[in-house]
Parts: C-alpha cells; structure tokens; sequence
C-alpha cells in the first residue's frame, strides 16, 4: 500500500520533471546561451536523480547523474550548447522517460543505458560524440577513462556523496539517524512511515538502509537507518522521530564530509544558491524563507494543487448526481401541486444549487489540450532534423480543456496531422528560399473554444494542396471520375484527401502514412461526434480545423416519440424536422422518398425498424426528422416530436453491445431509459 | 468468514414457476422491485430492455422467456436481481425472491439428471437441503448472447 503511495507519486513526479526537462531542452536549442533555462534542466534532472535513487531505480539514477555532469559542464561554460549535444541529452530523456513508463507499467524500470551513459560521458569529456557513435574505440577508451573518476566513499554511492556535498554547501546538515523499533512493534512498516513523515518534514531523506521498498515490506529486523539533510539541530531531530510511537532507540550521528571536491562543484553550488536567493528575497517572512530554501531543489510547481481522482468514481457521483436531479425534477412537480410557498422556495434553491453541483462535477472531466500537446514540440523536433527541414513550431491555447474521453482520443490523429504537414506541406528550406519564403517553415497548433465546441487547427505555411494534383490522383486512383472532377469546388477537392486510398506525396516516407492515414483520422474526428476541414491556398499554406465536441457525456439530442417510446436523435445529425403529407410520399425502386428542398430523400420509418408495438395507423401527416452522415440525407419518420434537450450519454454496458442503429442510452427526467439512435447506423 | 473455513457458500434464491433456483450471493449485486423498462430493439426477446438503475442504464434479462417457460404478467412479488459477472451488470426478472440460505458444497450433487427441462443446460448443479431441491444456475451461459444477429446490419 505505503509503497504503491510513494511510487505513484515518483511515477507523477518523473514525469513532470521529464516534461520539463523536454520543454526547456527544447527552449535551450533556441536559446543556446541562457544559462537560466540550463539551471532549470539541471534542477530537473537533479531531482529526478535524487528520487530515483531513493526508489532504488539504479539505471535511472546514473542516466540521470551523467546528463546532470553535461549539464553542469555547460553551465560552467566548458562546454557549449550543440545539436549535436542535444541530440544525446534528447536520446537520454526519451531513454529516461522509456524507463519511468516502464515503472509506471509495473515493471522494473532497468533498461541497457550504457551506450548513452558512454556518450555523454565522452560529451563531458569535451569529444564529439558523433565520432563515439561511428566507432566504438573510442567508447572504449572513455569506458577505461570512466573508473578512475568514480572514487569509493564509504557507504555512500557517488550521487548520494554528491546530493551531501551540495546540501552542506547550503547549509544544510547531513545526519545519519539509526532507529531501532521495540520488538513488540506489530506495524512495523506503519512506524516506518510515520518517521519518514516526520523526517521529510525537517529535511530530505537521502538514503535508507535497507531501502525504502525492503522498509516498506517490512524486510528488516529491529533496526534501520536513514540519511538525511536538514537545518534540524542534532537533538532536536532526535526528539522528533522519538514521537513516533514504538520507536525504543534513535541515534543520531553527524556526516562528516572529506570535501576534496573540485572547486567546480562549488561553482555550481554558487548558482543554485544565487538561485534560491532570487526565490526567497520575494517572500517577506522568514519561515517562507526556509520553504523555500528546502523546496528550491525539488523545483515543485506551487500554484497546481491538484488530487488524482479515478474517472470511475467521477462517473458513479455523476450517475449519483443524476439520481438527484431527477428527485429535484418530481420534488417540482410536488411543490407546484402542493402550492405552498415556503416549500417553493426551498425547492428553487435546491435546483440552483443543483445546477452548480452539475456544471462543477461536468468540469471535473476537463482536461487542457495541453496533456496532448506537450509531446509535439519534441516531435517536431526530430521530424524536422530527419526530414531536413527547418520548422518553427507555435502552440496556442493550450489550456483549452476537452473532456477526458475526447482527449484520450485526440492524440493519434492529431500526431498524424502534424506530420502530414510537416512531411507534405512544409518545403525544404532551399525550395523555401526559392520562392522567396523565410527558411524556417511555420506550424502553428491552435485551440481554442467556441460555443458548445472546441477547434484545434493545424497551421502551416507550405506549400498548400495542388488542386490538380489532387484530381489527377483521384482520377488515377479511381475516386473520382473526369467528369465529376471539373466540377468540384477547392473545398470539395480537398476533401478528396480524406477518402480512404489517397496519397499525394510523390514519394511514399515513412514519415507520414501511405494514403492510409487521413481517412482514419477523419473517421476518429467523427466517432468523436467531430468533423474536420482543410482549407489551402497554393504556395501559401494549409490549415486543417477539427471541430470537437466540448464533452462526449453531454448531447444535444432531439427526443421524439415512436408509439409510446421515446428515442433521442442527436443533433448533430438533425439537419431539420419536417412535417410532411402522405401523399408527397413518392415510390422509388421500393423506397419511399420525399422530395426536400430539391433533393430527393429517403424516408425510414422508425416504427419498422425498432419493431416499435404499434396501433393502427397515425393521421395523414408524417413528422420526419432528416438526419444527415456525410452527404448522403435521410428523413426519419416519427410519431411526434417532444423536443430538444441536453442529455448524459451512457452506455448500454457490457452485456448489450452491437445494438443496432443504438449508440447508448440516456436518463430523462422522469427517471425512464430512452435510446439514442445511432444515425450513421441507419444511412447507408 | 466462515465461508473460507467450510464449504459453505451463501445463495439467493428465487422462484419461477413453482421451482426454486439459486445464486451465489456474492455474485448479486441487489434485489429490485420492477420498474419501468425501456424496450431495446433488434434483440432477442428475453432481454426486456433497459433499466435506470440509480443512474445506471442497466439491460434486464427475462428468466421465464430465458428459459423458454411460458410468460406471466408481473406482480408485486416480482422481483428483479442485479447481478455481475465479467464486467457485466444485469438484471434477472424472477417471480419472487424469497431467501438467502447457506449450501454445503457436499449438498450439490454436480449433473443434474432429473430435471430434463430446457433450463438444464444454464444449471451447474442442484443442492438438496431437507426437501426442497434447488437449482444452481450457472450466470456465465445465462448471460451468453446467442442473439447477435445482424438483421439489417450490412453496412461495414
């Protein structure tokens, strides 16, 4: 349990600090010179080390601990900032975020990191590593280089030696507390717990013996010991874990450093304390101070409180919430019957409150975009370097937030669309330079809200989608015919793209797909309840808009009313409602049409189709609710139509799957299921 | 508890048509008085639809048609059990649930011989308790949907 609590929290905390790691990286490339943003890294990756050495990831630890010498190493100016240089701090982070991942997958988190561990040792040593990658004597060589560095220090490993060296530096204390339980203790792990709990109030804990996950298994006798650093005094220390109950026996002992480190370090050590420094002279008090100073290492994000909660129990209290709402409903319908004033007012109160309740439980499912976006600035990166294009990627409106569902969705096809524009639409920079465009192609990735909608767009300025090409290889591909193509409109042209077996590059890469891809992004977009545009212009750019639904728990539907069930249409799909006559109803090859607005309609008649028990037959109108999928129309024949009304989508569960022409259920007001009909199921 | 030491093992039982079934009750989520059902269309005829079950759209399974018994109009000891089973939640319309009794795993005799109805193949054994004989059914094949028909499916 204990230890499930501390690794949960590692995974998150690895992964922001990797994140930020990526993201800064990515800044420095642009930025070669600032020294700010490599402090940044280095406190990522600092910390990073720190608590995957205390989780006893050792891999993680010496990947970290080599990326964290490079680093230092351009801080203190031996070494400058390359893309060559990058390249291998990148190959680092992504080996670092494969082995978090892995941690999170329940795994181990042990990976083969020594060819990069070589590489940015020799990066340390100030020899290309380009040549380490191409021949391997080289890596040799460094390999034999490498232990001389690495000194023995008494039981303590070089990174934790170099995380005391650092905190005595700012004045912090390091100690070595010995605890001895009594013997009678039955929850040893618990006691463990409690005294990490009070230690890590006062200090950081550097390293335990035995680790913190034999501790949390209660893999230990009487007795076990634990680093830490802190401004605590000695004794005070000692009175503190002596509050923990069951605790017989604390000892605590002083480190004492042999210090014979490189003035280098101490360098370093100025920074971070110049650092710190800049935090905590704007905060006025001096117990902020302190925070400060203890927290500055572990660079947490202050204002982002958040708790992790399990989309489940959002959508038990979601469905629970509901419950309420329909209780509010008859509570009304009471309230008026009985007249009573006081009642009334109560009962209107409630439904306010009620309202508030529904809006704030629906946004707890929000998540920004941003979750999404912030693996694309790395991408890019790397697109752009293996395509030999030079881009500049921009991102607004990150924190436009999505609900959940859509945004687990959304990555693929958006990772595709980006490629697509960079490998398709972008140009290399020499024809750029040729038609007389800035080198750097442009991409912007953009969300933003609107209405009841969220729209990502897709920006490049490339080279725009060739009209003819596009018809020529329609035409080629059998798409289309001649005829049809002199017809179409730019706008129809370039939805050619999205048919299923089109690719307009001239060579297949495997950059972006083989013509396979845009019609499955087109397809998700749309099981999404989303569509998705291109608009271009030749030799200027292209945009793709997806449009996306806010929330995929919240529809519009238009109820209606079959005998006496009530179905939900959504919305989406409802171009109009018509009320039609019999005898407008045409035949045609055994199809009952209508003639609507020009276009001739088929009719479905709902009734026959959900075998509704029916009697008799209706009055001499029809009402017909035309549903669009695509281009292609169809006019649903109903009984009556009740109205249009916001419902929570759900599901049928697992035992009812493959309804046909049902694509889940809702709850209405008076507590009954009604079906929501799946129109795309019905248009063929 | 005292399940883990004996065989014992509790079970709901319930009636239809003059015999008696069993469940185990851990497998029973809760017991519901009937309410309305939403028609489903386009499945097989035992499955009555879909009900809210406190905010959950839950599909309900008609025992008597279930097991091709002849259909009664339901009544005020109507009774409709939740269970789960594999992720799936659904409703058992039986005449009346009446207890929640212990079975000794020694009472269950495994084939059940004698019964020879059309129910025998959902039933995993029957336990004998002083005279009454109750029949133990087996969720998984009642929940199996030998309906997935594609009846005007065609589309891909």
């Amino acid at each position: 349990m204990e230890m499930n609590q501390y690794l949960e929290v590692f995974i998150e905390e690895s992964k922001e600090h990797l994140q930020s790691c990526n993201e800064r990286l990515l800044d420095l490339e642009k930025n070669p010179e600032d020294m700010n943003i490599v402090n940044d890294i280095f406190r990522s990756a600092h910390t990073l080390k720190g608590m995957s050495a205390t989780m006893g990831y050792e891999d993680l630890a010496s990947l970290t601990h080599q990326m964290e010498n490079v680093l230092d190493a351009i801080r203190n100016h031996k070494l400058s900032v390359s893309p060559e240089l990058l390249d291998i701090v990148f190959q680092a982070t992504d080996d670092l975020e494969a082995m978090v991942f892995s941690i999170a997958d329940g795994g181990d988190g042990k990976r083969d990191v020594k060819e990069v561990v070589e590489k940015l040792k020799l990066i340390e040593k100030g020899e290309s590593p380009s040549q380490s990658s191409a021949k391997s004597e080289v890596a040799a060589t460094a390999t034999a280089i490498a232990p001389a560095s690495a000194k023995a220090k008494s039981n303590y490993d070089e990174f934790e030696y170099t995380v005391l060296q650092q905190s005595k530096e700012q004045g912090f204390e390091a100690f070595e507390i010995t605890i001895a339980l009594r013997e009678d203790c039955l929850l040893k792990a618990a006691r463990v717990y409690m005294v990490f709990e009070v230690l890590e109030k006062v200090g950081e804990v550097i390293k335990s013996t035995p680790s913190v996950d034999q501790l949390e298994e209660e893999q230990f006798d009487q007795e076990f010991t634990v680093s830490i650093v802190s401004k605590e005094s000695l004794e005070d220390l000692q009175k503190m874990v002596m509050k923990v109950s069951e605790v017989e026996k604390v000892e605590v002992v002083t480190i004492s450093l042999d210090g014979d480190r490189s003035n280098q370090e101490e360098i370093v050590e100025e920074v971070i304390v110049d650092e710190v420094a800049k935090i905590s002279s704007t905060d006025s008090s001096s117990e902020e101070q302190k925070k400060s100073a203890t927290t500055s290492t572990t660079t947490k994000q202050p204002n982002n409180k958040t708790i992790r909660v399990n989309i489940e129990r959002l959508d038990i209290l979601l469905n629970l919430f509901e419950e309420l709402v329909i209780d509010r409903g008859r509570l009304e319908q009471i309230s008026n019957d009985l007249k009573n004033q006081e009642l009334h007012e109560t009962v209107e109160r409630m439904s306010r409150i009620t309202g508030d309740l529904q809006n704030i439980i629906l946004n707890m499912r929000m998540v920004p975009v941003e979750t999404v976006f912030n693996r694309f600035p790395r991408m890019v990166r790397q697109l752009a370097r293996d395509l030999g294009k030079k881009v500049n990627l921009e991102i607004i409106g990150a924190e436009t937030e999505l609900d959940r569902t859509v945004i687990d969705e959304i990555g693929d096809p958006l990772v595709h669309l980006i490629r697509n524009a960079l490998d398709h639409g972008l140009e290399t920079p020499e024809v750029r330079r040729a038609n007389g465009k800035n080198e750097e192609g442009s991409v912007v990735l953009k969300a933003f809200h609107s209405g009841n909608h969220v729209f990502i767009e897709i920006d490049d300025d490339g080279a725009g989608i060739n009209r003819r090409k596009v018809l020529e290889k329609a035409i080629k591909n059998g798409i289309i015919s001649e005829q049809t193509a002199a017809t179409l409109s730019d706008k129809e042209v370039f939805d050619l793209i999205f048919a299923s077996g089109f690719s307009t590059a001239d060579k297949i890469s495997d950059v972006s797909g083989r013509g396979v891809g845009l019609d499955v992004v087109k397809n998700t977009i749309e099981s999404l309840g989303g569509s998705i545009s291109i608009d271009s212009k030749e030799g200027k750019g292209s945009t793709f808009s997806i449009q996306l639904p806010l929330t995929l728990s919240i529809i519009s539907v238009m109820l209606v009313e079959i005998a006496k069930e009530k179905f939900a249409v959504p919305l989406s799909s409802i171009i109009e409602t018509a009320i039609v006559k019999k005898d407008e109803i045409l035949n045609a090859h055994n199809q009952k049409v209508i003639d609507f607005r020009g276009k001739v309609v088929p009719l479905l008649f709902l009734k026959d189709i959900f075998e509704v028990p029916s009697q008799g037959e209706g009055d001499d109108f029809y009402s017909v609710v035309i549903v669009r999928k695509g281009d292609k129309m169809a006019g649903l024949v109903v009984d009556s139509f009740i109205g249009q009304q916001e419902v929570v989508l759900k599901s049928l569960g697992n035992y009812l799957t493959n309804v046909f022409a049902i694509s889940g259920a809702t709850i209405l007001g008076d507590g009954q299921v009604a079906l929501i009909v799946d129109c795309n199921a019905l248009i063929k | 508890m005292t399940e883990t030491l004996t065989d014992d093992l509790k079970y709901i039982v319930f009636q239809l048509k003059e015999k008696e079934y069993a469940i185990p009750v851990n497998k029973v989520h809760s017991i519901e008085k009937i309410e309305h059902i939403t028609r489903v269309p386009g499945v097989s005829s035992y499955i009555k639809g879909v009900l809210n079950l406190r905010g959950v759209v839950t599909p309900i399974i008609d025992l008597r048609l279930r097991f091709d018994i002849e259909e009664v109009a339901y009544t005020d000891s109507t009774r409709i059990i939740i269970v789960s089973f594999d992720d799936m939640e659904v409703g058992l319309i039986v005449d009346t649930a009446n207890d929640v009794i212990d079975i000794k795993a020694e009472a269950i005799e495994p084939q059940p011989e004698v019964v020879g109805v059309d129910e025998a193949e959902y039933i995993n054994g029957v336990a004998k308790l002083d005279k009454r004989l109750l029949i133990l059914l087996d969720l998984e094949k009642i929940l199996q949907r030998d309906d997935l028909k594609t009846t005007y499916g065609n589309e891909g």
